[in-house]
């Protein structure tokens, strides 16, 4: 099967590439949960794609090609994007693709983009494993292993937790992923993990896993899942009188968060990418753009879909072609380059090395708290 | 002592309401003898039909009160009751002469019908229910928080089916049920309108499946189109255990199912709790191949 698929591919992206060369246009592949439980995640990652594609081409595109953005909805279900993906490639003849949020999506278009030697740059898939996949996946995030010791360091070190439950999502692989890694840093710098219970992502009803927690006595709860199931999370553990605070990764990065959770989520933490609060003249100018054109506050997955159309388009430029192999080995070469979320080097293994922000719940708003430099 | 206590009451406000949907997918296996597997997208629509509704009724009457919370829940079931007298009619009575598997799968397609109506229409993204009720300080007894919401489930369950029981045994519409639930033919040659008594039945049931889908959103407020697939199929093998057709072997599989579930989440791991609920299920079919309590009543509806 396998390997029909990459006979099938190739043998329809020839074409398709050869009249790509000719077109007057670059074709980028989007694939992004627009609909379903990481709906806002898709929305905010693809108006920040949309919001660089615009850009670009208003200031002439690239290479003197405009780029045109195809954009596929994997409606936040496991199984799609590997369909779309393949249909950007195949059918749409692509020259990169951009996407997902979510690692475990991630992984599934990973596989065949590698295959078809077609570059594939993921906004803000935390999971290793996303660019362990090939020589042709990248990533502009940091990595959940970055991301889990920075919240245990600064779950031991500025809030002082000494016990800490973990509630994972079993189900994701970025929670899985990131879970690891907050425990091994946490027991690392001197704390105890005095809990651990499991959910699976669409579990609605969490008191049996927040009793047991409970009952554990833990000075905070780390839940390292999405913003669909913390808000729950939150209400539940508070309506059980588990007054504990919550800490948690870019997962909980949506303005869906707060509705759901609602007081719950008072004082609690989470590191991600970016903050809109940001002082320095790149965030603010990228943060009133935003604005102005979606009427809405932006946040990480923006700023991170505006990042990776912005290296990508970088890459071509100095590739001076679309061909995959080339735009690849400039991706690699990327040092240094001036994103909204940061200066973004790629490193070895693909992954960007940048910093990470912690922001606190506050009043129903994210506050910025500080950054982390690598 | 007290986290078992603990797991216990968050077990039982779970299960009472798979016990709620669990009644609708028994009662209609009485009269039919099919599975209605659309009954957990009416779930669904009974959750969305309170969230259009809260915020009218808000105009008029204050929200969160109890009062409000009432009148939602009423307007919700009324809805749904109409919905699941239309579904009958236009998918089901068609078909009422032909194999029960051509009804069978009809039902599936009403199901994935409802799901993905409800995302082209709702949007596929989960929306916050409304508050419904006040939120009431948490009752601490010893060790124990009990939240007001949950009391309000078990409450409303409770009083849910003490009404369906005096509707199915002292009423005449009951009586009309029963007899179709024995024998449809007789019925009919007694004077009985069957057309009317099934009708009356994928009302009720939707009834009280849009009931749960108010108390599920009141609890858990985050709505969304596929909401039901999980809590309907749980119900479903709530009904089946209890002993399908058998209205007290719902209810008693639904706690059962919600007791189970709680308990493996809290003291072995969530990953294997379908799992062991499943196991249980099939432990029990294996010694007594009816459910729990069929055969034993002679009531089935």
């Amino acid at each position: 099967m396998a390997l029909a698929g990459t006979v099938l591919l190739t043998g329809c992206n020839k074409p398709a590439a050869d009249a790509g060369a000719g077109s007057d246009t670059i074709k980028i592949g989007e694939f992004a949960s627009l609909t379903g439980s990481e709906a806002t995640f898709g929305q905010s990652s693809h108006h920040g794609t949309q919001l660089a594609v615009d850009e670009l081409n208003a200031s002439g595109g690239v290479l003197g090609k405009k780029i045109q953005l195809l954009t596929e909805d994997n409606q936040s279900q496991a199984g799609q994007s590997a369909t779309v993906v393949r249909k950007l490639i195949s059918s749409d003849g692509v020259v990169a693709i951009l996407g997902e949020v979510a690692s475990s999506r991630s992984l599934e278009a990973a596989p065949i983009c590698q295959q078809s030697k077609i570059p594939m740059i993921s906004p803000s898939s935390t999971n290793p494993k996303v660019t362990e996949t090939g020589d042709y996946i990248f990533r502009v995030c940091f990595i959940d292993p970055f991301q889990g010791t920075v919240m245990a360091n600064f779950a031991r070190q500025r809030l002082k937790l000494q016990n800490v439950a973990v509630l994972t999502d079993v189900k994701s692989d970025y929670s899985l992923g990131l879970a690891k890694f907050f425990k091994q840093g946490f027991t690392a710098a001197g704390g105890k993990i005095i809990a651990e219970q499991n959910y699976s992502g669409g579990d609605k009803d969490f008191n049996a896993q927040l009793t047991s927690i409970k009952a554990a006595n833990p000075d905070a709860i780390f839940v390292p899942g999405y913003y669909t199931e913390v808000g729950l999370i939150g209400l539940q553990s508070k309506q059980l009188g588990l007054n504990v605070p919550m800490l948690g990764g870019d997962g909980w990065e949506s303005t869906s968060l707060v509705p759901i959770g609602g007081a719950a989520l008072e004082g609690d933490y989470f590191s991600t990418h970016f903050s809109p609060q940001d002082t320095s003249p790149v965030v603010q100018g990228f943060a009133k753009k935003f604005l102005d054109k979606f009427h809405e506050s932006s946040d990480a997955m923006s700023a991170l879909g505006y990042d990776s159309v912005m290296i990508l388009a970088d890459a071509i430029k100095k590739a001076g072609t679309t061909d995959g192999a080339k735009v690849r080995d400039a991706l690699a070469a990327e040092k240094d380059f001036h994103g909204v979320t940061g200066n973004i080097t790629i490193d070895a293994s693909r992954n960007a090395s940048k910093p990470a922000v912690i922001l606190a719940i506050t009043n129903g708003v994210f506050q910025y708290v500080q950054t982390v430099a690598p | 002592m007290t986290e078992l206590l603990q797991q216990l009451i968050n077990g039982l406000a779970f299960g009472s309401i798979l016990a709620l949907i669990a009644i609708g997918y028994t009662m209609v296996y009485g009269i039919l003898r099919f599975i209605n597997f659309a009954h957990g997208d009416i779930f669904m629509l009974g959750a969305f039909a309170g969230f259009y509704v809260a915020p009218k009724i808000a105009t008029v009457l204050p929200l969160p009160s109890i009062a409000g919370a009432l009148v939602v829940m009423g307007i919700s079931m009324a809805v749904c009751a109409a919905l699941g007298v239309l579904i009958e009619r236009l998918a089901y009575r068609p078909l009422r002469k032909r194999p029960k598997l051509t009804v069978l799968i009809t039902a599936i397609g009403v199901s994935l019908f409802l799901e993905y109506a409800g995302q082209f229409f709702f949007g596929a993204a989960p929306k916050k229910f409304p508050d419904l009720l006040p939120v009431l300080p948490i009752t601490k007894i010893g060790g124990l928080s009990l939240n007001s919401n949950q009391i309000i489930v078990l409450a409303v369950t409770m009083i849910l089916l003490v009404a369906l029981r005096f509707v199915v045994m002292k009423t005449k519409i009951g009586t009309a049920m029963r007899a179709v639930s024995f024998n449809p033919e007789a019925a009919a040659l007694m004077g009985v309108n069957t057309d009317v008594v099934i009708s009356f039945t994928f009302a009720l049931g939707s009834a009280l499946a849009a009931a749960a889908g108010i108390l599920w959103a009141i609890n858990y407020p985050s709505i969304d189109p596929l909401m039901g697939i999980l809590p309907g199929l749980k119900a479903f093998v709530a009904a089946v255990l209890g002993g399908i057709g058998n209205l007290p072997g719902a209810a008693l599989g639904g706690l059962i199912i919600g007791v189970t579930e709680t308990l493996v989440s809290g003291y072995i791991s969530s990953t294997y709790r379908d799992a062991i609920a499943f196991a249980v299920l099939i432990l029990i079919l294996l010694v007594k191949p009816s459910g729990l309590l069929g055969k034993k009543e002679i009531e089935k509806v």
